[in-house]
């Protein structure tokens, strides 16, 4: 049976995750883990997250966690989520600068304040709701998923300075920012595909499916 | 192309069941918050939202099984409010698979309550919700004070400085309803929602007197609010939630459709 573990870090919601992979591929063996053997061990990973970076990060260290994402890095298939594709990146200016796990060149940086869209209207903070996904080359985490289709995001920083063989697609609010990275095994995404309905499941479907390898 | 204002269906729901009577054909059992959920998830509802409208502790746990089976099968942001009182409240409803709460009387009886809840879990989970109503005489400027007890009991707190003080305590959204309007059927308060709206930089969702479409396309365009919510338009099938939709982007607001 294949295994798909969910890191547990001790921060946030992890049920929800849990719940649409469980959906998506009833067959499978959903854990959430701690553990480093039980995660290494698993045939995808998930690195979900919630909250602020300076708690995700002292806790990763914590139980160090942040050595096993890094061993999971070269070769499995990994999935991160918001915070968890975040702490994927050199640095976020959250909670007044937080160094992160450095796995892909990148850093974190607030939405500006005080922005509006072209009809004037101010931009909220957090950037929250359904807003549009558009993925600048295709691959399978893509598959039959449409071009600009809207996912779920609810965050107040986003990555940037972000090299573009890094970037998998973008999203604008109202610059444009990088909505999904993808390198190698790692596809770390903005978004919350577990809330994005029907498109969500697919990508979480497709994750599922992915090798790591095309 | 950009972020879609949301529409937000509310259930009420009471010892576990929807209390506003659920009109539709294809629903056996018109009063079970699982099926409705699942019916407005269908329809394309960005979100939802259910208020436990009478939240006993026995009621809670009812709501936690609820919300348990509909995160199960349901996935899109689900809100859960009424009876949050204690950071074990929001664990327990988080734990069943809600993402987001709804903190409203807690928070006046004890503001620092919003700072701990989203210190612990995040801000992105905490809706502070207020319930406000006019309280300035006809011809002057138009003021707004906090309510509680579904409108009975004034509080004295003036409502934007209420909304700006409990986004400095972390509050991630506001979920506004004017008393006012709440059943009426004849729109959203308009002036209240533009003017929380414009005094906040955090997502404001419209509640309280949708009786018409035009009256959402109203609350975003007007009211400038970031998300709508409506109970009775949809419960009775009056319009479905993609009817909504349409109707909103016909009148030029980017929606999910």
């Amino acid at each position: 049976m294949a295994t798909v573990a969910v890191i547990d870090y001790g921060m946030g919601n992890l049920h929800s995750i849990s719940k649409a992979l469980k959906s998506v591929s009833p067959d499978s063996d959903v854990v959430i883990s701690a553990d480093r053997d039980t995660i290494l061990s698993a045939d995808h990973i998930v690195f979900p997250g919630v909250g602020a970076i300076r708690d995700c990060m002292s806790a990763i260290k914590a139980k160090g966690l942040d050595e096993t994402i890094k061993q999971a890095s070269k070769n499995k298939p990994i999935l991160a989520i918001c915070i968890g594709m975040q702490a994927l990146l050199e640095h976020s200016d959250e909670n007044g600068g937080v160094e992160c796990l450095g796995l892909i060149p990148g850093n974190v940086i607030k939405f500006p304040s005080n922005s509006t869209d072209d009809q004037n209207n101010k931009l909220k903070i957090p950037h929250m709701g359904w807003n549009n996904v558009n993925y600048l080359y295709k691959n399978p985490l893509f598959n039959g998923i449409s071009q600009n289709e809207r996912f779920y995001f609810v965050h107040s920083y986003h990555a940037s300075k972000v090299e573009n063989k890094y970037i998998n697609a973008t999203s604008e609010y109202p610059e444009t920012f990088p909505s999904a990275l993808k390198w190698n095994n790692i596809l770390a995404v903005q978004f919350h595909p577990e809330k994005s309905h029907g498109a969500g499941l697919q990508l979480l479907k497709n994750f599922l499916n992915w090798d790591g390898k095309s | 192309m950009g972020l879609a204002k949301r529409i937000i269906p509310c259930l009420d729901v009471d010892n576990g069941r929807v209390v506003k009577g659920v009109q539709f054909v294809d629903i056996r059992d018109a009063g079970d918050p699982v099926e409705i959920a699942r019916r407005y998830d269908r329809e394309g509802a960005d979100e939802i939202t259910f208020l436990d409208i009478t939240a006993t502790s026995d009621n809670r746990e009812t709501m936690a099984h609820v919300v348990e089976q509909v995160a199960g099968e349901v996935f899109i942001p689900l809100t859960v409010g009424g009876g949050i009182r204690e950071l074990a409240d929001i664990s327990r409803m988080l734990k069943a698979g809600a993402d987001k709460v709804g903190i409203n009387s807690a928070a006046i009886f004890n503001p620092e309550f919003v700072k701990e809840a989203a210190d612990r879990f995040g801000s992105q989970c905490i809706v502070v919700a207020i319930d406000a109503k006019c309280v300035s005489a006809n011809g002057k400027p138009k003021r707004w004070e906090i309510f509680t007890h579904g409108g009975r009991k004034e509080t004295g707190i003036d409502a934007i400085e209420w909304a700006k003080k409990m986004v400095s305590h972390g509050a991630g959204e506001i979920l506004l309803t004017s008393m006012d309007r709440d059943g009426t059927k004849i729109g959203f308060d308009l002036e209240l929602t533009s003017a929380i709206s414009d005094a906040v930089d955090v997502p404001v969702i419209a509640s309280g007197g949708v009786g018409t479409l035009d009256h959402l396309v109203d609350g975003v365009t007007k009211g400038k609010a970031d998300a709508v919510l409506a109970a009775s338009i949809f419960h009775f099938a009056e319009y479905t939630i993609g009817e909504a939709k349409q109707h909103m982007q016909d009148h030029g607001i980017e929606v999910r459709l």
